[in-house]
């Protein structure tokens, strides 16, 4: 990895950490609606995954999906549009915080229903597989979707086809204030892949480095034809489930050893301590992603609301003379 | 012209759109050795190997999702539920997501998706298996709904579906497959979303769809015994609702009965009545009626079985009572 690479890499996590904050005053100020779950604390599981995956592996995930937005490549002013519902957004203001994609950078969303995406993702994969393209379809879901039917259908379609996935369990611990010990017959999610015949492995979601090089060999082995993998990231989220979360179902003090030991200032340390970067240079990221930041609300929020005569766009592919 | 039953139109169809489109694949339970439980895809997997007539898991929501990312991703699936009343199983992904993805994203991503399900009651599978939830279906903007009532219409319909860009519900009837029709000669499609008057008469206008057409056809040929000339018009289409036809016919006979198998309440007899009402008050010479399945879930039991759903007789009934 050069240099720059490594940079890259704290310049991702600090520009979500930025994102998800300004995204948290707009929503508490009334410009963002809807649902807003917020990355913060994650960063170095999307970081990671898409440092190592190559442009034609497809990302898909579920609605905690800003971070994984912006790693996959899509530009900042119209991830901060979306979630302003403005025209210019990703997803023209029709998806909201939980919708964003851009088939470009090969990001499939973006899906909201919990797991739903899931068979989707197997799908994508089945499509690569019947026309002879190398590319992993990486899946992303929290452990609480490891408890649905969705995530039991689509995993094992996916091995009984051996379709070219990487299966990434985020896991955070709460699918919403529910811990696996409550919710789930076991609490290692990744005992749960081996009912499916799949290789599975675990990583620390708090060491970008470790995620990507754990991805890396994921992917490789996948693209070479081994079949499905599993990967359970052992990550942290350090707001609530959305914004109207009372969080009355951890401590403070858990939440604190978590933020102690962050993803970014882990990865911050590291860049020090192996004399890769200074702190200069790290500062100025920093204001890099400030000022990133700034103007990609200004973007927003100067961007037009979608125009009336736009309401039915898009309903289908082919247009209808009778209507919908 | 040829004469064939409907079961060999749906086949042909699916047979000349593969042959015609290396994107196009069938996936579904029992589509391939064994031929399909409805022998629609019998010698399919001969001609066209495993790759492309994919005997699925019994897992709907592996198989709708599944296929909805293959779509997405660029193929052609044309995804068979056994019957029908499979597809609640598979609910979240026929109305989250392939009828919400093309709108929720911009318009960034295709769902091209045919879905064919066998409905239907009337072959003592009791409550479960016997259902004609279609205009449940039709109530979502995003998704088409086609329902043949004629051979001819079933290879049109289905072979239009599987051009279309967008997803489509293929509603069959388990109980007709033998009826029998003529089809053109050689290449052709249906268009989706128009009505149809199948047969020409002046004094009232018989709308219906399905199984309801050859249904509508024998009670129009008793009546006309009476000399009472009916006029049946076949939606073909319930989403998009092609009213015009009814609207022009109900203008000069001024008289209107609906005849759908589904039940009653809610229904397509409901959507048509009200539209008639809306958009051709003026033309009202009696109270429209609506003929369909009595508000029980289907017995098993034959005799009771037959008493719940509409039968000819059931047509002829309301047909006389409109004109009186």
């Amino acid at each position: 990895m050069e240099k720059q690479d490594y940079l890259e890499l704290y310049h991702q996590m600090v520009l979500i950490r930025r994102l998800e904050e300004t995204a948290a005053e707009l929503y508490q100020k009334g410009d963002i609606g809807g649902f807003l779950h917020l990355y913060i604390g994650q960063e170095a599981v999307s970081t990671g995954i898409l440092a190592a995956r190559q442009e034609q592996d497809r990302v898909i995930t579920a609605y905690r999906d800003h971070g994984v937005a912006l790693n996959a490549g899509l530009p900042v002013n119209l991830i901060m549009a979306e979630l302003l519902g403005k025209e210019t957004g990703v997803s023209k203001g029709r998806g909201g915080s939980m919708h964003m994609a851009d088939v470009s950078k090969n990001f499939w969303g973006g899906h909201a229903i919990v797991g739903a995406h899931i068979p989707i993702a197997a799908g994508l994969a089945l499509a690569d597989k019947m026309e002879k393209r190398d590319g992993v379809t990486i899946c992303m879901f929290g452990e609480g979707a490891t408890n649905i039917g969705y995530f039991h259908e689509g995993v094992n379609l996916a091995k009984a086809w051996e379709l070219p996935v990487l299966w990434v369990c985020e896991n955070n611990h709460y699918g919403m204030g529910t811990p696996p010990s409550k919710a789930s017959a076991v609490s290692e999610i990744i005992q749960k892949a081996c009912g499916y015949g799949m290789p599975a492995y675990d990583v620390d979601g708090m060491d970008v480095m470790a995620v990507k090089n754990m991805v890396a060999d994921r992917l490789a082995e996948i693209r070479k034809g081994s079949g499905p993998q599993f990967l359970e990231v052992l990550t942290y989220r350090f707001r609530g489930h959305s914004m109207g979360d009372p969080e009355r179902y951890r401590t403070k003090e858990e939440v604190k050893k978590f933020i102690e030991n962050g993803p970014i200032d882990r990865y911050h340390k590291f860049l020090t301590e192996q004399k890769i970067a200074s702190e200069k240079e790290l500062t100025e990221l920093q204001k890099k992603a400030d000022k990133q930041i700034e103007e990609a609300v200004k973007f927003a929020e100067e961007s037009p609301e979608p125009a009336d005569d736009t309401l039915f766009d898009n309903i289908y592919v082919e247009d209808l003379e009778g209507g919908a | 012209m040829a004469i064939i039953t409907m079961r060999e139109a749906i086949s042909q169809a699916l047979w000349e759109e593969m042959e015609r489109d290396p994107k196009v694949f069938i996936m579904g339970e029992e589509v391939g050795v064994w031929g399909g439980t409805y022998a629609v895809t019998k010698g399919f997997l001969d001609h066209f190997g495993a790759e492309r007539v994919r005997d699925t898991p019994i897992a709907e929501a592996a198989i709708i999702g599944s296929a909805i990312g293959a779509a997405m991703a660029g193929m052609r699936p044309v995804a068979e539920l056994m019957t029908m009343n499979f597809a609640f199983s598979a609910m979240d992904h026929i109305v989250n997501q392939a009828a919400k993805i093309h709108y929720m994203f911009g318009g960034q991503m295709k769902v091209p998706l045919v879905i064919r399900a066998p409905g239907g009651g009337g072959r003592q599978l009791a409550a479960t298996h016997s259902q004609t939830p279609d205009a449940l279906f039709a109530h979502f903007p995003g998704l088409k709904v086609v329902a043949p009532g004629t051979p001819e219409d079933a290879k049109g319909l289905l072979k239009a579906a599987i051009r279309s860009d967008d997803p489509i519900l293929y509603i069959e009837n388990a109980t007709v497959y033998q009826q029998r029709g003529e089809v053109p000669d050689g290449d052709y499609t249906t268009p989706i979303g128009k009505s149809k008057v199948q047969r020409e008469g002046k004094d009232v206008t018989l709308v219906t769809y399905s199984k309801m057409v050859p249904y509508s056809m024998k009670a129009a040929d008793e009546l006309a015994k009476e000399g009472i000339d009916v006029e049946i018009v076949d939606l073909r289409s319930l989403r998009p609702l092609d009213m015009g036809p009814v609207i022009e016919s109900f203008k000069h006979t001024n008289r209107a009965v609906i005849a759908e198998e589904g039940w009653k309440s809610f229904g397509v007899g409901a959507e048509v009545t009200a539209r008639i009402y809306e958009e051709a008050f003026d033309y009202v010479d009696a109270p429209i009626q609506r003929v369909a399945q009595k508000e029980v879930p289907l017995p098993y039991n034959r005799h009771l079985e037959q008493l719940a759903l509409p039968q000819v007789e059931d047509i002829i009934k309301a047909v006389k009572e409109v004109m009186r």
